[in-house]
């Protein structure tokens, strides 16, 4: 057999050997750069998948007409259902953008109840249609459920709020006013379970969707979308200009829409905002809040760091326990470079085989991290969902531990042979 | 050609307090092919370091050593570590194995530095030293008897020109001592490697044709011994 091959045979045997001689300072260390390469993982991973969620906007819509106030506001209120609603525009301005030829589509929104925290929106039958889920199909019921109707007590709810709020097809339940849950702020209305959207993966599941027809109606609520209060009365029909709404989703016919309708809301009205496009509103946000980003990506890095010294301090201090092993390869033939480059290779093979360990680790954040996320925002967090860190990081980890096995190697290059073999022999 | 061949070699260590001590002064010493030649020495009379200085492991302060025609001293490390694994094989006194790896693993170690793997020489060498049935035993799963055939079957690896054995017999009792030696000398006889065995047992000398009194082949002991001071 070759000289050369049998030599990596011998360097593959040496850091097998190593390894399984030190195998408790082994496991220990590849565990801190388990831990540190499922930090840079989740850290890279959550970042890219956050922004991509929160940034792709409402599927099925590009804009947000709402009351003059913060883009943001208005996003993140009809979008994720987050925040308050920064106030309402009245009925005829959704009956206005929505004849507007350069709409192709205005769904109005009515908020500012909840069911046991959920959301409640108040829309118009048509949203089931303009709305999407997270791949973009068309929103749809479980078995033996259906959409609503324009009026009528019916209500539709998200995947989310049936698990937890333990709803389904047949339940009845009563809204409690404002966005906050209070018992004591329940309304007298009692809405009857209709349908159960399929998982959408989107915010659409933790919302509870009822006839915005049923909001304005609600025990409790003033009309004030003429300027004057007006308190509807059952089997009364509602005129026009006292109906409000919080917001409307729109569909544009064009991106020269948008520039257009923006134009003439945000830059010539006093009235209204116009939140278009909606992604970029909310990269404004991730802009805005990136340093937080940079700082998580920075605690990653320094993990890193640590683990690395936590070979070089493993590996450095076993080269004494390892000197005559290390005296008795030289005697045998080992060059020097041998020596080293085999416990170069040793820290290498640990941070390897800790980077990989990462993903058991990364899965773990990221289980608990897409619970939360899904509970809070109803955004869904993949944990299967590439990324280039996972090729790079164990890639750089790999090398960083190499690097950090340079100094235990130059000591265990140094050793001399005849020193170290002298009190035996 | 003689398979070893020192002239004027010299050795000397400098004492933490500055002294110096020559340990090493032999000016001529030749050893034939095949042939086996035991060096007498007590303790401290610097026999490690003439073996250590012959296999390369230590460099000489003067002198030549030569290898098959080779010369050790004028080798760049690399090229020594090259010829001392293709070329020499070591028994040393305290059999020097590496604990963490089988007898098997062990032989096959040393030929990966030498002349490259050869697992059938390797598990032939170790049937042929008695062990066919612990190759796959650790060190400290065997013997003292056993470690010790391992390790003559470890310096044989590499089918070297010269072995050289350190005391190979000082940690085993008289039966285990005879067996042994036996071993070396039959099995460096049929690999046609010369062996120069340092010991100071004379049960063991005696066994040898031709014993040089180390005081007599290295000046460097008269008038008296100094311990080698490093």
């Amino acid at each position: 057999m070759r000289q050369g091959v049998s030599v990596w045979q011998a360097v593959g045997l040496i850091v097998r050997r190593s390894l399984r001689q030190h195998a408790v300072s082994t496991a220990i260390t590849a565990a801190s750069v388990a831990l540190a390469g499922g930090l840079v993982f989740a850290v890279f991973s959550i970042k890219r998948q956050a922004y991509e969620a929160f940034t792709g906007g409402a599927t099925g819509f590009d804009a947000v007409l709402g009351a003059r106030g913060s883009q943001l506001q208005l996003v993140l209120n009809t979008v994720f259902h987050l925040e308050t609603s920064p106030g309402n525009l009245p009925w005829t301005m959704y009956q206005q953008i929505a004849k507007d030829p350069r709409v192709a589509r205005a769904i109005p929104y009515a908020v500012g109840d909840n069911y046991r925290g959920f959301r409640i929106v108040g829309t118009t039958p048509e949203l089931f249609q303009a709305a999407g889920d997270a791949r973009g199909r068309p929103l749809a019921v479980g078995q033996g459920g259906r959409f609503f109707e324009a009026s009528g007590r019916d209500a539709v709810i998200g995947s989310v709020v049936a698990r937890r709020a333990g709803l389904r097809v047949g339940s009845t339940f009563h809204p409690y006013h404002g966005v906050v849950f209070s018992e004591r702020m329940q309304h007298q209305e009692e809405y009857t379970v209709v349908g159960v959207l399929q998982p959408s993966n989107t915010p659409a599941d933790r919302v509870v969707w009822i006839p915005i027809d049923g909001v304005f109606r609600m025990s409790g609520h003033v009309l004030r979308g003429s300027g004057q209060e007006f308190t509807p009365q059952g089997g009364q029909e509602i005129p026009d200009e006292h109906k409000e709404v919080s917001a409307v989703m729109l569909k544009l016919k064009s991106p020269q829409a948008g520039f257009a309708l923006e134009q003439t809301i945000n830059k010539q009205g006093k009235v209204a905002t116009l939140a278009w496009p909606i992604g970029r509103v909310m990269a404004e946000l991730f802009d805005k809040i990136g340093w937080v980003n940079r700082v998580l990506a920075l605690v990653a890095y320094l993990v890193v760091v640590v683990a690395a010294g936590a070979i070089l301090a493993s590996i450095y201090n076993s080269i004494n326990e390892r000197r005559r092993d290390i005296a008795i390869l030289r005697a045998l033939g080992a060059r020097r470079r041998i020596v080293f480059l085999s416990i170069v290779l040793e820290a290498g093979v640990i941070a390897a085989i800790g980077s990989l360990l990462g993903f058991v680790v990364y899965a773990a954040i990221l289980g608990v991290a897409a619970v939360i996320v899904r509970v809070q925002t109803g955004v869904v967090l993949d944990v299967w969902r590439l990324h280039p860190v996972f090729v790079l990081a164990p890639m750089g980890m790999t090398l960083l531990g190499a690097l950090a096995g340079i100094v235990p190697a130059i000591k265990a290059y140094r050793t001399d042979v005849a020193e170290a073999l002298a009190p035996l022999s | 050609m003689p398979v070893l061949e020192i002239a004027d070699l010299t050795k000397q260590f400098v004492a933490p307090d500055g002294s110096i001590t020559r340990v090493l002064d032999v000016p001529q010493f030749s050893l034939g092919e095949g042939e086996q030649v035991a060096l007498e020495g007590a303790s401290g009379s610097g026999k490690t370091t003439l073996l250590h200085v012959i296999a390369g492991i230590l460099q000489a302060d003067g002198g030549s050593v030569s290898i098959g025609g080779r010369q050790m001293l004028s080798l760049t490390e690399p090229k020594r570590d090259w010829l001392r694994a293709s070329s020499i094989g070591y028994v040393f006194q305290t059999f020097n194995l590496l604990q963490g790896y089988t007898a098997l693993e062990n032989v096959l170690l040393a030929m990966a530095f030498g002349r490259g793997i050869d697992a059938s020489l390797a598990r032939s060498l170790l049937k042929r030293v008695g062990l066919a049935d612990r190759m796959a035993y650790r060190p400290r799963q065997l013997s003292v008897g056993q470690q010790q055939r391992v390790a003559v079957a470890r310096a044989l690896a590499n089918r070297p020109r010269l072995v050289l054995a350190d005391e190979p017999t000082g940690n085993l009792d008289a039966r285990h001592a005879s067996e042994v030696l036996e071993l070396i000398r039959s099995i460096c006889r049929e690999h046609h490697a010369a062996l120069l065995l340092v010991s100071h047992d004379r049960e063991m000398l005696k066994r040898f044709d031709r014993v040089v009194p180390l005081a007599q082949l290295n000046r460097a002991l008269a008038p008296a011994v100094k311990e080698p001071q490093r």
